[in-house]
């Protein structure tokens, strides 16, 4: 099923990705294409399988509740884009 | 002692251990080899001052007699490898100033065993790509271009930094890492032998994750041997990824004999496509009349969900990487641009951070996980993605590795195939089935085209049965005596 560009703009905005009003065509045409070629699986008789998640089977992995690490803050903060006072700096997300 | 550069790793670490030559001295050479080199553009970032630091304590470390299995041994890491201190991008604008405060279990690894960092190799943004045109950081041009040709032909991708570094003597050996065939086609393309070990042989700790389910770290080296010896040195438990396996490592390289009597390799015969190029199906059945010669029985197999793997894989990888790289949202690290409020600055910072091949993946992703969509394609790209599993599961009761070609074609020039995804998708067709199954794969250099280009095959193995895998790849390589040089290197 072709992608109009209406549908587009709602999946990048599901995404919070920006993208320009002129480039909508483009992408739905180049989206439509894929899933065009990803509709074949279609053909394959999939009735009674299960879906596969994991290659090997999902050990589950417990450990002692005990801190590891931490005492690291000047490491979290290092790459913040913005900081204050030893606390990533956001957007106003409060009014 | 001249053109240091050259050595492989096995030799190298002889002569290391000789005391005849010293890592600086190597190491050195192979950073100046990179310098002469950097029309290439194979490195994001070089850490010339880190590599002499650590060649000088591999030095000490080699005169009292002591070191590691990799001691003194320069080494190139796909910059999707975090390294604490040294910047790590995934080629992308999104990460271009981040300095990763830890490091990633596979390069802590090497660092154990001695090896020495010489710098970060380019790649296909966040590691999305089969031609390393996707980089932040401009393309990769493959040492297989002869001086004066235009466009450069592409190294492949994504790890096609690592793959032209090797293959143009700039290092003797490179980390990799491959989600549908991003180290094996690249080894390929470039004339050099790269290895995807089992799904779970190597722990992603640290690396900037893509799709979670496929990635897996790999290398690249000029020989099977070398390889083997920096695979071992890689791989390994580690508590901190839960999909790491607790098994021992094998000693790979130690054992490696290249014997093949009695093995039964299966040649798939869903692997004949229609419209592939007549001389790499020569070269497939090139090498199974080598392995044949050296006492291994050939057998047809069938994995009859082959030309379904890359539609299933172009669901799975993107509806993971959508999810993976949610955490890229402009806050606590990586770019970002402000907008009018919280959600316009996510969607600013998203919109000019990544490039135009990881949109479109976030974009299929999302679409394919949302809702009303994700049974038609998510439920059902997994219930595929077993089918595919189930038949190398049918496949190996009847043999022990299968042989095919690595690429359907050699490498293309720059700019091609760059107007249709799915045309350039359709580059992992051999590869992506071993991702899918988690299976170990390795690549050889086989022969050259008409056109005088490298091409590989590829051995698939049994899960964790990388032994047998490197067997038959050794067998292949001292049958195939790739001896061809890249016309494209500047040298001393």
């Amino acid at each position: 099923m072709p992608l109009d560009r209406a549908t587009v703009a709602r999946v990048a905005d599901l995404a919070r990705i920006a993208v320009p009003e002129e480039q909508l065509d483009a992408l739905a045409g180049e989206l439509s294409g894929i899933l065009a070629w990803v509709e074949q699986l279609g053909e394959v008789d999939t009735q009674g399988i299960e879906p596969l998640r994991s290659v090997h089977p999902i050990r589950r992995a417990w450990r002692p509740d005990v801190v590891a690490d931490g005492f690291c803050r000047e490491a979290i903060l290092a790459n913040a884009p913005e900081r204050e006072d030893g606390f990533f700096v956001v957007p106003r997300v409060v009014e | 002692m001249t053109r240091l550069e050259r050595l492989g790793l096995v030799e190298a670490r002889t002569l290391l251990r000789r005391r005849a030559i010293g890592a600086v001295e190597l190491t050195r050479a192979c950073l100046a080899a990179m310098e002469r080199n950097r029309a290439l553009n194979a490195f994001i970032t070089e850490t010339p001052e880190r590599a002499l630091a650590m060649a000088e304590a591999a030095d000490a470390r080699l005169a009292r007699g002591e070191g590691g299995p990799l001691e003194g041994l320069p080494i190139a890491v796909k910059d999707l490898f975090c390294t604490e201190g040294v910047r790590t991008t995934a080629g992308s604008k999104i990460l271009a100033n981040f300095v990763p405060p830890y490091e990633s279990t596979v390069t802590a690894r090497l660092w154990a065993a001695g090896a020495v960092l010489l710098g970060k190799t380019n790649l296909d943004e966040f590691a999305m790509g089969s031609s390393n045109t996707t980089s932040a950081f401009g393309p990769v041009v493959n040492p297989w271009t002869p001086a004066g040709s235009s466009p450069p032909f592409v190294p492949g991708g994504s790890s096609g930094g690592s793959a032209a570094a090797v293959a143009g003597f700039l290092c003797p050996a490179a980390t990799g890492t491959d989600t549908g065939g991003s180290i094996r086609q690249p080894a390929s393309f470039c004339g050099i032998v790269g290895i995807k070990p089992t799904y779970g042989r190597c722990s992603r700790f640290g690396i900037v994750a893509f799709a979670s389910s496929l990635d897996q770290a790999g290398a690249f080296a000029r020989s099977v041997a070398d390889a083997a010896l920096l695979l071992q040195a890689m791989a390994g438990f580690d508590p901190k990824d839960s999909t790491s396996a607790e098994l021992p490592v094998p000693d790979w390289s130690g054992e490696l004999r290249g014997r093949v009597k009695g093995l039964r390799i299966g040649i798939p015969k869903e692997y004949r496509l229609d419209g592939m190029p007549s001389e790499i199906e020569t070269l497939w059945a090139r090498g199974a009349d080598w392995l044949r010669a050296q006492g291994a029985e050939l057998v047809e197999v069938s994995l009859p969900h082959t030309r379904y793997a890359l539609p299933t894989y172009y669901i799975v990888a993107p509806a993971e990487a959508s999810s993976n790289l949610a955490r890229y949202d402009g806050m606590r690290y990586g770019l970002r641009v402000t907008g009018r409020d919280l959600v316009d600055t996510y969607k600013k910072t998203r919109g000019e951070g990544f490039g135009a091949e990881v949109r479109r993946r976030i974009l299929i992703g999302t679409y394919v996980l949302s809702a009303g969509y994700y049974d038609a394609y998510y439920l059902k790209a997994q219930k595929v993605r077993r089918r595919i599993v189930e038949d190398f599961e049918a496949a190996f009761a009847r043999c022990d590795a299968l042989l095919t070609p690595t690429a359907p074609s050699a490498a293309f020039r720059i700019g091609e195939r760059s107007d249709d995804p799915v045309a350039m998708y359709l580059n992992d067709v051999f590869t992506v089935t071993v991702n899918l199954a988690g299976l170990p794969g390795i690549s050889v250099p086989a022969g050259l085209s008409a056109a005088g280009l490298p091409l590989g095959l590829q051995v698939i193995g049994k899960p964790w049965d990388e032994a047998t895998v490197l067997e038959v790849a050794r067998a292949l390589e001292e049958a195939a005596e790739f001896r061809a040089l890249p016309p494209g290197v500047v040298e001393a």
